[in-house]
């Protein structure tokens, strides 16, 4: 008896340190965004003598001519555009799969199965050449364009919605065909509503990913104006590293606290969608 | 009587149309996207392989570029040696550890959504611009390691700058975000039936041997899934090789997809460039193949 306790205990005891060792660099990041320079890299000092707000302003300031309010709205637009996309675009091509018969579905799902699997690091050339042809660089189209016909990270979320509607009870699409509807009305009264979960799972990894993706902006956005968090950034770590280590961190954290909060108020569809398809 | 039953036919093929045309009506999106954007590019892609090619001109090389990779280029063999060298330290930690701490959380205990956050906020924000900044500071010269030494009189160096620790701290930076696979063992390990554990304790055997013989095989279908993903992600590391260390010191974090982004973007060498994309895609493709191959030994299916 006390042995099975205390088994449990030890086991607490190591899975709260391990777990402190976890947290540490995300709270060391947060703590020293209030600090001084000298304070930061003082292992002594863990919380800040003062929670100064001075690295937000500073940081906020950082790149002249601009404000850090002009690239959380770039990257909020671009990663909007992308959920927005994503979600229509899988959903839409998920349907068929899961429920309705046609030519060539089992080569189609193969191929759907295969650039699950394909490195998108083959596309990355030819895609930069077309896009220049079409005059896309330095927009944001080559990023959003591509989700509006499921292609950014696509295979995946179709993948998650088919898995999902097959869940969903054959009766209910056969009650509906009783009362008369047609697929499209079967889709959007029956299928939609049902598949929330799946679609929210969709639109909070579309949008973490997309929030994330800085090798496609570092391609695609040329124009400081048009920058994005990551790559404002980047930026700022390269030109003002030496100077304030505060402020950099200041934004540092501001970069990740969208990724956060969603992950703080929809915990659920990130463990579901992750335990149901194995994503990243 | 025979009009009837044609009437039928015709009405049901009527309506076996109309449901392929929703069909592709769905899937019309995707489908253009798949052709334009992923099948396309793919072709191309190979197309280029073979040529000199910069954005304006395209001039036909035959195997040259491949020639030039293997025999020429030693920052090409250099680069592909890293990556190897990081896929194969960093895919077997992370799953090593995602499956220790998914077993120590088993079903029922206390505080599990508090140790499940806990474990995976680093997958969350481990592969952003932020993640990097962050590990620059802590290995830099004047970082959080070094002044943490220097308590106990150790000098410090430039981590991030020595040749024989840059690639195992990128590596520790990816082994960090193993929450995302726990949460995939996690549920894995609440599929495997209550059954299976108690009739290995009345067995006799102890939590080792049934970790090898219940709940290893049962997740050996999971294990194997999340090899092959990771592997594959693994193999295309490059935002933290970008930003970190740009490649360095002495082209150590020189990862695969850094190189051909350095010399497509830089170099404009941009057929060069996609016959290197071809050879990292070829071992990428060998790799999952050999972890296909030999999973028969080693996965379990329940139902066979």
């Amino acid at each position: 008896m006390f042995n099975i306790k205390f088994k449990a205990v030890s086991k607490h005891i190591f899975l709260i340190i391990f777990g402190i060792i976890m947290i540490y660099p995300i709270l060391w990041l947060f703590l020293s965004s209030f600090k001084e320079n000298s304070e930061i890299f003082s292992a002594t000092s863990f919380l800040p003598k003062a929670w100064r707000l001075e690295n937000y302003v500073n940081g906020w300031n950082s790149v002249p001519g601009f404000t850090f309010g002009t690239f959380f709205v770039n990257s909020l637009i671009l990663v909007f555009l992308i959920v927005i996309g994503s979600i229509i675009s899988t959903t839409m091509a998920a349907y068929p799969f899961a429920r309705l018969n046609f030519p060539f579905k089992k080569l189609l799902f193969a191929i759907l199965m295969g650039t699950l699997m394909l490195p998108g690091q083959i596309l990355l050339i030819p895609r930069y050449l077309l896009f220049t042809k079409l005059e896309w660089i330095n927009s944001i189209k080559p990023m959003t364009v591509p989700a509006f016909l499921g292609q950014v990270s696509g295979a995946f979320f179709i993948y998650l919605m088919i898995q999902f509607m097959r869940g969903i009870p054959k009766e209910l699409d056969e009650a509906s065909i009783m009362d008369g509807c047609g697929h499209i009305r079967i889709f959007w009264n029956v299928m939609l509503p049902n598949c929330k979960p799946a679609i929210f799972t969709v639109g909070i990894f579309a949008f973490i990913w997309s929030w994330d993706n800085f090798l496609d902006q570092l391609l695609y956005l040329n124009d400081v104006r048009k920058y994005t968090v990551a790559l404002a950034l980047r930026m700022f770590m390269d030109n003002a590293a030496q100077i304030n280590w505060g402020s950099l961190f200041a934004m540092s954290f501001l970069s990740v606290l969208p990724c956060l909060l969603i992950f703080a108020f929809a915990q659920k569809y990130f463990v579901e969608g992750i335990a149901t398809t194995g994503l990243k | 009587m025979t009009s009837t039953s044609l009437n039928k036919k015709m009405k049901l093929s009527g309506r076996t149309f109309r449901e392929y045309a929703t069909a592709y009506l769905f899937i019309a999106p995707w489908l253009i996207g798949l052709l334009a954007f992923t099948l396309w590019p793919f072709l191309h892609s190979f197309y280029l392989s073979f040529m000199k090619a910069d954005i304006v001109n395209v001039q036909f090389a035959g195997l040259q570029n491949f020639k030039e990779m293997f025999f020429e280029d030693d920052r090409f063999i250099k680069s592909m040696g890293v990556t190897i060298k990081f896929v194969l330290l960093s895919v077997p930690l992370k799953l090593a550890f995602a499956l220790f701490v998914a077993v120590l959380l088993e079903k029922g205990i206390r505080g599990m959504s508090v140790y499940r956050t806990a474990y995976y906020l680093p997958s969350l924000i481990g592969g952003s611009v932020a993640a990097a900044v962050m590990w620059r500071k802590m290995f830099g010269l004047d970082g959080l390691l070094n002044s943490f030494l220097a308590l106990f009189g150790i000098e410090g160096k430039e981590w991030l700058g020595h040749p024989d620790h840059a690639l195992n701290l990128l590596v520790l930076l990816v082994v960090w975000q193993f929450g995302s696979s726990m949460v995939i063992f996690i549920a894995g390990l609440k599929n495997v039936p209550n059954e299976l554990y108690e009739a290995s304790m009345i067995d006799g055997a102890g939590k080792v041997r049934t970790f090898f013989h219940v709940t290893l095989p049962m997740l050996s279908p999971i294990i194997l899934f999340n090899l092959i993903l990771q592997t594959i992600g693994s193999f295309q590391v490059f935002t933290q090789g970008y930003i970190i260390t740009q490649g360095g010191p002495m082209d150590e974090t020189n990862f695969a997809v850094l190189y051909i982004y350095e010399l497509a973007f830089r170099f404009m060498r941009l057929g060069y460039a996609s016959a290197m994309s071809w050879v990292l895609l070829f071992v990428i493709a060998l790799v999952s193949g050999i972890l296909f191959f030999t999973s028969r030994f080693w996965v379990f299916y329940e139902n066979k």
